[in-house]
């Protein structure tokens, strides 16, 4: 692949990141996944979250997830997360609250006029109060429409960037710092109306568990790049808002995924999806064995 | 009403732009100083006279030039690495510090390192820049930049625009191809010859 380059008169003059970033990121990498995380320059060194919380190592595994970094735009909205953009090296897009799908599906379609020999992804981010709550009309109708992008939710359970307000994501019963009288009604059950939505494939999980979000977020960008919308929601527990200590986060949601739990692990795939997936993953083994024989 | 002058600031906090106070674009072949429309050639020779006699000439190239990313840029870095050898040659404290892109980096950018257009006077305060071109700066980021600058520090800024010229700039060219930024570097040289 052909990697964005510095201009030779400039090389030395820029700064030591993006000259680590030119040589040494995972842009067209093939097998680029969560492994790299830690290693790898672009993958968010530095973050505005919290210490501890789960949405950073989230956010990291969804960009070294991402299939065709160098071709994919996020687009973000105002949330805990939209702070986390300013440090990532893949384009990136901040919406208005609540408006990141409809932005989204403006921008895939433009994408797909303005560049029509290229895959250009598009993959929104946003937090719970904007999927479910301010962004809901937005979010569902792509989904009616159709529209060829995936939407990640990181469902913290609350709003947490403006202090702990209740969210439809929030489970019955929640006292939050600024829902005193605790929360009256059920966790909004996204996933299924996704599914019933137009969803091709929608999963739900935490993200203790990285080759199983890696795996995820690959099947629906794939399968939002070739049929129609996709849908993840992660479980990124606010520590600050629960009460948890910074080491505490992986335990939490390793408490909440169990079987009968808040966030057992769910995926729904359409037939179309299905026959498409099955159809990746005989390529990809395929791929692996040839690679094998031919080191043999 | 008396006739808006973009001139050297520091001129408030937030300064107007220079479009609202009805400062208009040059047309092809033209330049603007300090808002008023003149030919480009005057243009030229003023750039080079501004540089020649500043204490900290710098040149601020953005992303369009940094980037490799299409023939043009590779030749107008060329030309822009050309002008600044020749800056350089006649003082050696001239700078070149890039803009390599325009997030609002967080905790805070490196002043001798990087220029960001949400905080370009913290790198023209560290290094006392008193006169900066900007060339390759997509042209909100640089309207934005320059109308800070202007705003909170006594630096003469030029723009080398690609598009229509930069109002908010107290200098601006249009239509910057890599002859364009050729022709700043041999007007360099033959304003040096006469000093
Ligand atoms: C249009 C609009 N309405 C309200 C806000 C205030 N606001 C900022 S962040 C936020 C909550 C975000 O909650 P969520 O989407 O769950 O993300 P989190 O911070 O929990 O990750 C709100 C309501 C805003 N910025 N813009
Ligand atoms: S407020 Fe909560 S969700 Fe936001 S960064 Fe802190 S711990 Fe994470």
């Amino acid at each position: 692949m052909d990697k964005i380059k510095i201009n030779d008169e400039f090389f030395d003059i820029m700064p030591p990141e993006y000259q680590e970033l030119v040589e040494e990121a995972t842009y067209g990498k093939e097998d680029r996944g969560w492994k790299d995380v830690g290693v790898a320059k672009e993958l968010i060194e530095e973050h505005s979250l919290c210490a501890g919380c789960p949405e950073s190592i989230a956010f990291r595994y969804v960009l070294a997830c991402l299939p065709n970094p160098q071709d994919t735009v996020m687009v973000g909205s105002t949330g805990c997360t939209s702070l986390v953009f300013p440090h990532v090296a893949i384009h990136n897009i901040h919406s208005l609250f609540g408006n990141q799908n409809a932005v989204a599906s403006g921008l895939k379609r433009t994408l797909a006029l303005r560049f029509p020999d290229k895959v250009k992804d598009v993959v929104v981010l946003a937090g719970d109060g904007a999927t479910v709550d301010i962004g809901l009309d937005m979010t569902l109708q792509s989904w009616f429409r159709q529209e060829k992008f995936t939407t990640i939710c990181f469902d913290n359970e609350l709003y947490a960037n403006t202090g702990g307000q209740e969210s439809g994501l929030m489970q019955k019963g929640f006292v939050g710092k600024m829902a005193p009288a605790g929360k009256k009604f059920d966790k909004v059950p996204l996933p299924e109306i996704a599914r019933d939505s137009g969803c091709h494939y929608v999963a739900m999980m935490t993200v203790s568990k990285p080759n199983r979000v890696e795996k995820a977020i690959r099947n629906a960008i794939l399968v939002a790049r070739e049929i129609g919308p996709t849908y993840i929601q992660l479980y990124t527990p606010c520590i600050l808002e629960i009460g948890k200590q910074m080491m505490e986060g992986l335990q939490e949601m390793r408490d909440s995924e169990g079987p009968g739990k808040r966030f057992e692990f769910k995926e729904y795939i359409s037939d179309e999806a299905k026959v498409f997936l099955d159809e990746v993953d005989a390529e990809r083994k395929a791929k692996k064995k040839a690679l094998r024989a031919a080191r043999a | 009403m008396v006739k808006y002058r973009v001139e050297v600031g520091p001129e408030a906090y937030l300064p107007p732009s220079a479009a609202c106070a009805g400062v208009v674009l040059p047309d092809p072949g033209q330049a603007l100083i300090a808002g008023e429309v003149v030919h480009e050639d005057v243009g030229m020779e003023e750039a080079a006279r501004r540089f020649l006699s500043a204490k900290i000439p710098t040149i601020f190239p953005g992303p369009l030039v940094l980037w490799n990313w299409n023939e043009k840029s590779v030749k107008k870095a060329t030309a822009i690495k050309a002008m600044y050898d020749e800056l350089k040659a006649h003082n050696p404290e001239a700078l070149l510090i890039p803009m390599p892109d325009y997030r609002p980096k967080y905790p805070k950018i490196n002043p001798e390192v990087e220029i960001n257009p949400n905080h370009p006077n913290l790198t023209i305060w560290h290094n006392k820049i008193d006169v900066c071109m900007f060339v390759g700066v997509h042209c909100h980021q640089a309207n934005l930049s320059l109308k800070i600058i202007r705003g909170g520090t006594n630096c003469y800024t030029i723009a080398m625009c690609a598009q229509a010229g930069h109002e908010d700039a107290m200098l601006t060219f249009r239509d910057a191809t890599p002859d364009k930024i050729w022709m700043l570097v041999e007007a360099i040289k033959d304003v040096k010859k006469t000093l």
